[in-house]
């Protein structure tokens, strides 16, 4: 939880919002950084906005107006495309100012369309070039022992980067240095570039696998706020000196029903028109 | 490809192998010293406490195995996977550590290319990257010689690059590189490596160039072992009166191109580039096009490794055979005389 006796509850404000709200304001953000684009990963950030709400809001500690503070607890996006989601997420808790959504993927924008570690303010890495992120993150819990930090590390990625042999090599080495303050997040959604992941490349069974590897692994709906909060702090209490997972299994387009139905959805085309209707869908859907 | 025919044996003759020069490339009665990386390594870790050492099971064999031995808290085994290596380089780095990172130059140049270039360059971290067989230093064939590190360490954006000589420069350049902020690449000479430029009274400045011995004839441009065998075949023209002038440039990126420039425009030498590393985007190629940019037109040789997947061998017979072996070099300079 973000402790206000550390000084970084975010966003003090609207410090009464339900996870809900964040999520909803996450969808928001990331429907209108869209609509600047008029097209792109809308869908992920939709999928995947649930996860970023309970690690920004319920699970991290950090301060928006030092995103280089050293007790932070680290957050690393791995799939850069998901960027849009993570920008939506740091918009939502102060640390980017909001009017900068508009000016996401465009010409000289702190807001590059794949996430970099040099554009933006508390990006910790640059993604992109899948398969680096859960590298990075056991450098940096390597990192943080050696300081005797207590701060965790964050990492998510798709489904689509456990085709990377790297995640592999990544994986095996987590467990082998007894990670215990990293936390990966796998975003399930089923989709990559070519397909549904399972079809491209089957990963399953991903926990049994996982588990094999040496981690301790919880499987959840990714859309299921409470789900995801507690799986969060069952991965920060957890007793064994074992790395953990939380594999999210998520609804690509969650919120906006008409773009949970589409099939090509990717790198999604929204039609200029239907931006107004997305918002409309998820102000519709924050009371149901 | 065609097949070899079966090895054919001289009588009187005694057959190099393969496995003789694989703890130290030093030629018979040469003067070396052991493990020079290691002990300066752990000269700098001692009073630097952010530097730690990593691997991908290649400890004994880039002589990172005295830094694990001195610090083992220090010492990171990543296992046998260069992703993860670099990767975790990059992650202990952007903590604030100086990891040095080891593993054998086609690995982390072919292998790992990317996690470096995105996770250390693209990052602008502070990592530095030791690799042992550079170039053709090994007698294993195509999957351990790395002909082609330079280019791509060359091509990649905020990326150092070294290129040492002997035993002497290694120790003087790793406290160098862990001074220096940002990522760099060094090539490494391990085991008993020899000395050579200990009777030049040469001293390691990264980023510059230096003439080590003066000659009117011939310049050599050279860098890592090459200065070396270029040093060797100035003495033995020397006996010829042929005056052979060694400059060494054992940062190939930033390359000291005043210095070079400046020693190539001395008019009536011979200008000849020598080094352990394919024609095809090295030293050479760096030194040519700063030439034509700039007007100085000498007249220009390359000594370089040809565009070719090298044979196995003994690592003599190589170099003769590819022409950087000190006679080869000591009989193209007379023949472009």
């Amino acid at each position: 939880m973000a402790d206000a006796t550390d000084g970084m509850l975010p966003n003090r404000t609207l410090a009464n919002k339900t996870l809900a709200d964040r999520a909803y304001h996450i969808r928001r953000n990331a429907v209108r950084m869209g609509e600047v684009q008029g097209q792109g990963y809308i869908a992920q950030a939709l999928d995947i906005a649930d996860v970023l709400a309970v690690a920004y809001f319920h699970a991290m500690r950090y301060r928006p107006e030092d995103p280089d503070w050293e007790g932070r607890d680290r957050f690393l996006l791995s799939n850069g495309h998901y960027a849009i989601a993570l920008y939506a997420a740091m918009i939502e808790a102060g640390i980017l100012p909001e009017d900068e959504l508009e000016t996401y993927g465009c010409d000289d924008s702190r807001l590059p369309m794949s996430g970099m570690a040099q554009y933006t303010p508390g990006m910790e890495m640059s993604g992109g070039s899948l398969g680096v992120g859960l590298a990075i993150a056991v450098g940096k819990c390597l990192g943080l022992k050696r300081k005797g930090s207590d701060s965790f590390v964050y990492t998510l990625f798709s489904d689509g980067e456990l085709d990377e042999g790297s995640v592999w090599e990544a994986i095996m080495a987590a467990a082998h240095h007894r990670l215990d303050n990293l936390i990966a997040i796998v975003d399930i959604n089923n989709m990559q570039a070519d397909g549904p992941s399972t079809q491209v490349s089957n990963f399953e069974p991903l926990v049994e696998k996982l588990e094999a590897f040496g981690w301790f692994v919880q499987r959840v709906d990714g859309n299921d706020l409470d789900a995801v909060r507690e799986a969060f702090d069952a991965a920060k209490v957890h007793m064994e000196p074992v790395p953990r997972m939380i594999v999210a299994d998520t609804l690509l387009g969650k919120g906006v029903p008409f773009l949970e139905a589409r099939e090509k959805n990717h790198f999604i085309r929204v039609d200029a028109h239907e931006w107004a209707l997305a918002l409309e869908a998820l102000e519709a859907g924050r009371d149901t | 490809m065609k097949p070899k025919t079966p090895s054919q044996t001289t009588p009187g003759k005694p057959r190099l192998t393969t496995s003789a020069m694989i703890a130290s490339i030093a030629a018979e009665g040469q003067p070396t010293k052991p493990a020079p990386f290691g002990h300066a390594l752990v000269e700098v870790a001692r009073k630097d406490a952010a530097i730690v050492g990593m691997t991908a099971d290649l400890s004994k064999y880039t002589d990172l195995h005295i830094f694990a031995k001195e610090f083992p808290n220090r010492f990171y085994q990543m296992g046998m996977a260069e992703q993860i290596l670099f990767g975790a380089a990059s992650g202990l780095a952007s903590e604030g550590f100086t990891p040095f990172a080891t593993t054998y130059a086609v690995f982390a140049s072919r292998r790992a290319y990317d996690f470096i270039h995105q996770t250390i360059a693209e990052e602008d971290r502070n990592v530095k990257i030791v690799c042992a067989l550079p170039g053709l230093t090994s007698g294993y064939g195509p999957s351990h010689q790395a002909a082609e590190d330079l280019a791509l360490f060359r091509a990649m954006p905020n990326m150092t690059v070294i290129d040492p000589c002997d035993a002497l420069e290694i120790e003087q350049a790793v406290p160098a590189i862990a001074a220096h902020k940002g990522p760099v690449y060094m090539r490494l000479l391990r085991g008993n490596v020899p000395l050579a430029l200990d009777e030049y009274g040469y001293k390691f400045q990264l980023g510059k160039a230096q003439i080590i011995r003066d000659g009117a004839d011939v310049l050599v441009i050279s860098s890592g072992l090459l200065t070396m065998r270029a040093l060797e075949a100035a003495k033995e023209l020397e006996k010829d009166r042929i005056g052979v002038a060694v400059l060494h440039c054992p940062t190939i990126k930033p390359l000291d191109v005043e210095t070079i420039r400046r020693e190539a425009a001395k008019s009536g030498r011979l200008v000849v580039v020598a080094e352990n590393h394919t024609e095809i985007g090295g030293l050479g190629e760096a030194v040519a096009r700063d030439f034509l940019l700039n007007g100085v037109a000498p007249k220009f040789r390359h000594i370089a490794l040809p565009d070719q997947f090298l044979d196995a061998g003994a690592l003599p017979t190589l170099h003769e055979r590819y022409g950087i072996s000190r006679e080869a070099i000591c009989r193209r300079i007379k023949a472009w005389l």
